[in-house]
């Protein structure tokens, strides 16, 4: 993918482009992005994709005023403006869904359709339940198993990436943490402002996650006016990597449907 | 050299450490009595109340959700200790103002301890431990960011007396701040900040306030006070830096013959052996700066528990983090700590721990203050220049 960095509403932002065809906007997860992942190659191969680094993810910088996911989702209309797309397709995987949502409310006509992928971002349960479990509060071992369908087919070695690499990832955890720390894991203003939401809107959900259930996106996809859900099988929190082919089929046929 | 008793309050009666996952953030508080605790609270009073008897002064602190500092509120027992107390200075170190939603009412709550107490209040402030960061549910990004725009605004709080101002800043806002009562000491108490590392002691240093340092042993204290010298200079506050601005926390036992210093200093222990906390409360992330999380990826450990491989007597002194013995043994340890890291001021006794019985914390207090704080005091005076050995050395 090409790499660039361009300036927009007082950050450098990194953008990462490929591929012809109409736009899709991938908004990465608060693992942060990296072209080489597979699902990457299957979405661009008849669209144009652009992936932003958010603010404080990746090499893009993090201006003190930015500390939620709703500051993130004015980045990214800015940025869409700046790449003059009146209106594109925006496919955002969990904290990334969570910024696609606040931003389809801000401007629904600028998404033509709307893919969440195990999307936070809004508070459905009981005061006294935490809708998503506690990442904070467990060891790493558990948030793997509970990340993952195969948490071991997935684990990260981390001898294998340079200083800079393994920065970058640590930087990422913590801007993610900046972020959903709190409230926890969701804006208490989005799920009023769903029902402003126009494009068709998919829900994609692993059926092994652990952190986002079946019920807090059903909940979820029920606050918007035109939304349905699909399961991906032998997937947990990040479907997109691990099962790229089942996830890229799903996201494009919604995409292609009646173009 | 000014010396002050220091108690965390510590709740020891608890299940064997393997039966539970953490000593703090998540034990259940089933396993506190509060018959048991009330006599703690009875007992540790007493005893701040016996080192002020003996000339010492006092200090306290706060943590929240954990049985190894029963203080969830500092500023209560600070409030009780100013009626009991007559004489002594009381340090609280300090208000986790990283944490409190509130800096005008952590204002409040020190200019009414300061009038309650004539003016026998130390303010101290710190950033909070990182298993500070989900009982108070408060954010581990940011925290340096909202501990130094509190403190600010609390000086003001103390320091404003025409009526309202208002603050608007980054993460505080207040339309009309006009505390009552207003300080007892002017222009308000001294201030004190604890940091274990080098780049917030310069910017402690670039202020002027009383730099403390907790457990942080030869090189990392040395690292912490160079920083701060340098931070007092390049501020322009003189060439030289008196010993009252730095203080150092350490365990210390002191007792009349060796047998009885090493029981005590062996329960001391409890400290660094009962801290029994899992990584994920340990290291929230942006607690501590991304290198330092790099370095900890690859291998390095954790600035916090660096002290836990000194679990022994010999190790702790050999680490500078406790002194224990007799008090020529208490002395000779002193000293070489003060001179390796280019003296201090106040000498911070973390005079009790775990299971180190009222008797024995008392010996530990009266020994320390009739057969050695006089000396100590003597040798090593307030108004001492810090920092020359050490400049000499590096």
């Amino acid at each position: 993918m090409q790499r660039q960095v361009i300036a927009i509403a007082g950050v450098e932002l990194e953008l990462f482009e490929s591929g012809e065809g109409p736009p899709i906007l991938f908004l990465h997860n608060g693992g942060g992005f990296f072209p080489e992942q597979s699902f990457l190659r299957l979405l661009s191969a008849q669209h144009r994709l652009i992936a932003p680094s958010h603010p404080g993810f990746g090499r893009s910088t993090l201006p003190d005023w930015i500390d939620s996911c709703d500051d993130i989702a004015y980045v990214h209309l800015a940025l869409m403006d700046r790449l003059g797309l009146a209106q594109a397709d925006i496919v955002g995987c969990s904290i990334g869904g969570w910024i696609a949502a606040e931003l389809a409310t801000k401007s629904p006509e600028r998404v033509r359709r709307l893919v969440l992928v195990c999307p936070e971002g809004v508070k459905v349960g009981p005061a006294d339940r935490l809708d998503i479990p506690d990442i904070y509060a467990m060891p790493d071992e558990e948030l793997e198993r509970i990340s993952y369908h195969d948490a071991a087919q997935m684990r990260l070695d981390t001898s294998r990436l340079s200083d800079d690499e393994l920065a970058i990832r640590v930087r990422n955890r913590e801007t993610t943490a900046l972020l959903v720390w709190e409230p926890y894991m969701h804006n208490p203003k989005l799920r009023h402002r769903l029902h402003r939401v126009t494009a068709p809107t998919l829900f994609v959900r692993g059926e092994s996650d652990g952190l986002v259930s079946a019920d807090y996106v059903a909940a979820y996809a029920r606050l918007l006016p035109n939304a349905r859900v699909e399961t991906i099988g032998e997937a947990g929190h990040s479907p997109h990597l691990e099962q790229p082919d089942a996830f890229a089929r799903a996201v494009l046929q919604f995409l292609e449907a009646n173009r | 050299m000014r010396a002050w008793h220091f108690s965390e309050n510590a709740y020891p009666y608890l299940p064997p450490a393997d039966e539970y996952e953490s000593i703090r953030v998540s034990l259940p508080n089933r396993v506190y009595d509060p018959e048991q605790g009330a006599a703690l609270y009875d007992r540790f009073l007493d005893e701040w109340l016996i080192a002020e008897d003996e000339g010492m002064d006092i200090m306290l602190n706060e943590h929240h959700q954990t049985a190894t500092c029963v203080d969830p509120a500092a500023p209560l027992v600070l409030a009780a200790l100013a009626r009991l107390s007559k004489k002594a200075r009381l340090l609280i170190l300090g208000n986790p103002i990283a944490n409190r939603r509130q800096p005008v009412r952590v204002a409040e709550e020190m200019a009414m301890v300061d009038v309650l107490s004539r003016g026998r209040l130390e303010a101290g402030f710190v950033r909070g431990v990182p298993y500070e960061v989900l009982p108070a549910n408060s954010n581990p990004v940011r925290m340096n960011e909202r501990e130094w725009e509190a403190l600010d605004l609390i000086i003001k709080a103390w320091t404003s007396h025409d009526g309202p101002f208002s603050h608007e800043g980054r993460f505080f806002h207040y339309r009309a701040v006009n505390i009552w009562p207003r300080c007892y000491q002017q222009p308000h108490p001294p201030i004190w900040i604890s940091t274990t590392s080098p780049s917030g002691a310069a910017r402690v240093g670039a202020r002027g306030f009383v730099q403390a340092t907790f457990l942080t042993g030869f090189d990392g204290t040395r690292a912490i006070y160079d920083a701060y010298r340098r931070g007092w200079r390049e501020a322009g506050r003189g060439g030289d830096v008196p010993a009252h601005r730095l203080a150092y926390a350490a365990m210390v036992y002191t007792a009349p013959n060796e047998a009885d210093a090493r029981a005590g200093a062996e329960k001391l222990l409890w400290y660094i052996t009962s801290n029994k906390v899992p990584p994920h409360f340990s290291n929230p992330p942006g607690y501590v700066p991304v290198a330092g999380n790099v370095a900890m990826l690859r291998g390095a450990e954790h600035p916090l528990s660096a002290f836990r491989k000194s679990a022994s007597v010999e190790g702790a002194i050999e680490a500078g983090i406790m002194f224990a013995g007799t008090p020529d043994q208490v002395h000779r340890q002193m000293k070489r700590l003060y001179d390796h890291v280019g003296g201090f001021g106040h000498l911070l006794i973390m005079g009790q721990a775990g299971f180190l019985e009222h008797d024995e914390t008392v010996l530990g207090i009266r020994t320390f203050a009739r057969e050695l704080y006089p000396r100590l005091r003597e040798e090593f005076p307030d108004t001492a220049i810090t920092g020359q050995l050490s400049l000499r050395g590096a």
